[in-house]
């Protein structure tokens, strides 16, 4: 678990690092060596890898926009998903959907880039895992910013009333883009909207792996015993902007110095610490998460682009006869 | 034209943005009853500047920050409008429409024929379209040939400050609902360079730029370039580069889908005979198909050549090259006005 936090962690600063390259110090989203916007979840590790630790690959997870940290913890090709981030044809989707559109069928791992529309999918493999009388379980995640949205109070709903076995998991990092959470619910306490669908909720208030860990050691059990749905909320924090080259006017000065003493790293370090781990056994992780990163990192940007002629495919698994390049308007 | 109604004054250079905010900002000066809602428009301002400002001057009650829930803003848009109040409605992404798409094309659009006209919409509903930086298939769309589609609303695309001036005051007037598609490259965001053209003079005082008429951007005769949007600068850089090779090309900007100035683009196809429509929408069943069957069956004789430049048939790619070879420029719009007029 340790592991997949600091790997997640040193992803996020290696790539806000490379995303800045040719963009300082003026910024221009189209400059530098990884295409469009960025939306990072350094803090957010927590509600990854407490969850998914539970999870194999049969298991479905549907991420949102801000995916990396769950798509490492959810076991992702690395390699890949770093070249699929820079736009390479050995990307996961021939760098066709980039960072907020990863897609790993050996893992069962998808995303969306529209708020909360990854939960009716989730849904709908939960649905399958049933009907087939497997043991899978979904899980899907939003940020708080997305529990005022259709798609995922309906998924609420649908799950509970088929029993099926999803767990939702929303990480609340108290910010949409500009929005607080006061100003989004008057309900603090996200996991009591699961009252309203008659299925367990549960909160972990503070930003703490283990925590999460039971929490979702609970939940997939009773997924996976066939006793339906539960909602998890996880209280996690945003240590950037929404995407990358948002200065956040609208967070406090307090707020922002306040998320070092929130980091859930060092505190998992210490428990570790406790609990008899070494100092050296930490740094050793540390050092492999960092070398894994970087091999990925140094892998993708050695990968091909694309070539253009690739756009026109994929658009069908089976093309109607019509649907060449020229006559979709290419060039060939 | 629009020109008569715009006022004498000085004319200083704006952003398309902040042409866009002066109008909603005088506006909401003259009618209590405008008020704006959306993600991220009051703090932020908008997160492609359209609402830049406004929360100082008018404060919370009348910029409104709303949870994302589009459906419900949406059609709370709608409910408000019927009241008899005049919203200005954010969706931050044109693609963002699909989740809340029947609050627009059930109600928003249909609300006023159901009823017998007995009651009517007077809402804007604004949105950020295009792509050109990598934003891939969920962020990038144009869907200019979607909302045109479907009947009962009005649909106005800005390519200049000015016009966004004039075609924002008359869309908070206007008693129908009105989708305002601003092309994100033209905003002037410090974050997304923009090119020239679309920074303007523009007037201090108000006016209008009516609707269903279209503007000629550039005089020409060998050759008719029909477009809106961002892709009017694209076609003014190729008209300009083919004039240093004897192609002289005429540039209509549409600037509303609806209504449709079909006049204006007839009137100069037969005086050129050729006829391009460019767009940065998908190619089929869209306003390419739109503009050249309209020339078609009204004066099938004034055509010897058509071409058609848009976004070929695939959702909008993450990569650069890619991106680049599906997203129309200035160099396929030349390619296609040589083969006109060859």
């Amino acid at each position: 678990m340790y592991r997949d936090v600091v790997t997640a962690r040193h992803y996020e600063e290696r790539l806000q690092e490379e995303y800045l390259e040719g963009k300082q110090p003026k910024f221009d989203i189209s400059a530098g060596p990884i295409p469009g916007e960025l939306h990072l979840a350094a803090g957010h590790e927590p509600a990854a890898v407490g969850v998914c630790q539970h999870l194999t690959d049969d298991d479905t997870v549907t991420a949102p926009h801000r995916p990396h940290h769950v798509a490492i913890a959810k076991g992702v090709d690395l390699k890949r998903m770093t070249a699929e981030i820079f736009g390479r044809r050995t990307g996961l989707s021939k760098g066709k959907g980039g960072h907020m559109h990863l897609f790993d069928p050996d893992v069962n791992f998808a995303c969306s880039g529209i708020i909360a529309q990854g939960c009716p999918p989730a849904v709908g493999a939960a649905m399958a895992a049933k009907k087939r009388n497997s043991d899978a379980v979904a899980v899907s995640y939003v940020g708080e910013g997305a529990i005022s949205q259709g798609g995922f109070l309906e998924s609420l709903n649908l799950a509970s009333v088929r029993d099926l076995p999803v767990v939702f998991v929303v990480e609340d990092n108290d910010w949409a883009i500009s929005m607080p959470k006061e100003r989004v619910t008057d309900v603090a306490d996200g996991s009591k909207r699961a009252q309203g669908f008659d299925l367990p909720g549960e909160r972990v208030d503070h930003n703490d792996p283990i925590a999460v860990y039971e929490a979702a050691e609970r939940a997939v059990g009773r997924a996976r015993a066939g006793n339906g749905p539960t909602l998890i909320e996880v209280q996690v924090h945003r240590r950037m902007g929404h995407f990358m080259g948002d200065a956040q006017e609208y967070r406090s000065d307090e707020e922002v110095e306040k998320l070092d003493r929130l980091d859930p790293i060092p505190k998992l370090e210490a428990r570790l610490g406790r609990e008899g781990l070494s100092d050296e056994r930490i740094e050793e992780l540390r050092e492999a998460a960092t070398r894994r990163v970087e091999d990925a990192i140094e892998w993708a940007k050695e990968q091909p682009q694309p070539d253009p002629a690739e756009a026109y495919d994929d658009v069908f698994v089976d093309p109607p006869a019509s649907t060449t390049a020229a006559e979709a308007g290419g060039d060939d | 034209m629009a020109k008569a109604t715009e006022p004498e004054g000085t004319q200083r250079e704006l952003t398309m943005s902040r042409a866009m905010v002066e109008a909603i900002a005088a506006e909401m000066r003259d009618d209590e009853d405008v008020f704006v809602m959306g993600e991220d428009v009051a703090d932020y301002g908008g997160i492609f500047d359209s609402t830049e400002g406004l929360l100082d001057e008018f404060g919370r009650e009348r910029v409104m920050d709303v949870p994302i829930s589009e459906t419900s803003f949406v059609g709370a848009g709608v409910g408000a409008a019927q009241a008899g109040m005049r919203p200005i409605v954010e969706l931050m992404f044109a693609d963002f429409f699909g989740v809340c798409m029947d609050q627009i094309y059930n109600q928003m659009a249909k609300n006023t024929y159901m009823s017998g006209g007995s009651v009517n919409v007077p809402m804007v509903l604004m949105t950020a379209v295009g792509g050109g930086y990598n934003d891939a298939a969920q962020h990038s769309q144009t869907l200019y040939g979607t909302f045109a589609h479907l009947p009962g609303m009005k649909v106005v695309v800005p390519s200049t400050a000015r016009d966004a001036k004039g075609l924002m005051h008359t869309a908070i007037r206007d008693d129908d609902p009105v989708v305002y598609m601003f092309h994100k490259r033209l905003m002037g965001i410090g974050w997304m360079p923009a090119p020239d053209g679309p920074k303007t003079g523009v007037p201090d005082d108000d006016y209008t730029v009516p609707f269903g008429e279209a503007d000629v951007k550039r005089e020409g005769s060998d050759v008719t370039v029909v477009t809106l949007g961002l892709h009017v600068h694209r076609a003014m850089a190729a008209a300009e580069s083919l004039a240093d090779d004897g192609v002289d090309a005429e540039v209509v900007d549409l600037r509303t889908l609806v209504p449709l100035d079909a006049e204006t683009v007839l009137e100069s196809v037969r005086k050129t005979g050729r006829l391009v429509v460019v767009d940065e929408d998908y190619r089929s069943y869209g306003v390419t198909g739109e503009i050249v069957a309209r020339v078609a069956e009204t004066d099938l004789g004034a055509l010897e050549a058509v071409e058609r430049v848009a976004l070929p048939d695939v959702p909008i790619p993450y990569a650069r090259p890619l991106e680049n070879e599906v997203l129309p420029d200035a160099g396929d719009v030349e390619t296609a006005i040589r083969n006109a007029v060859e």
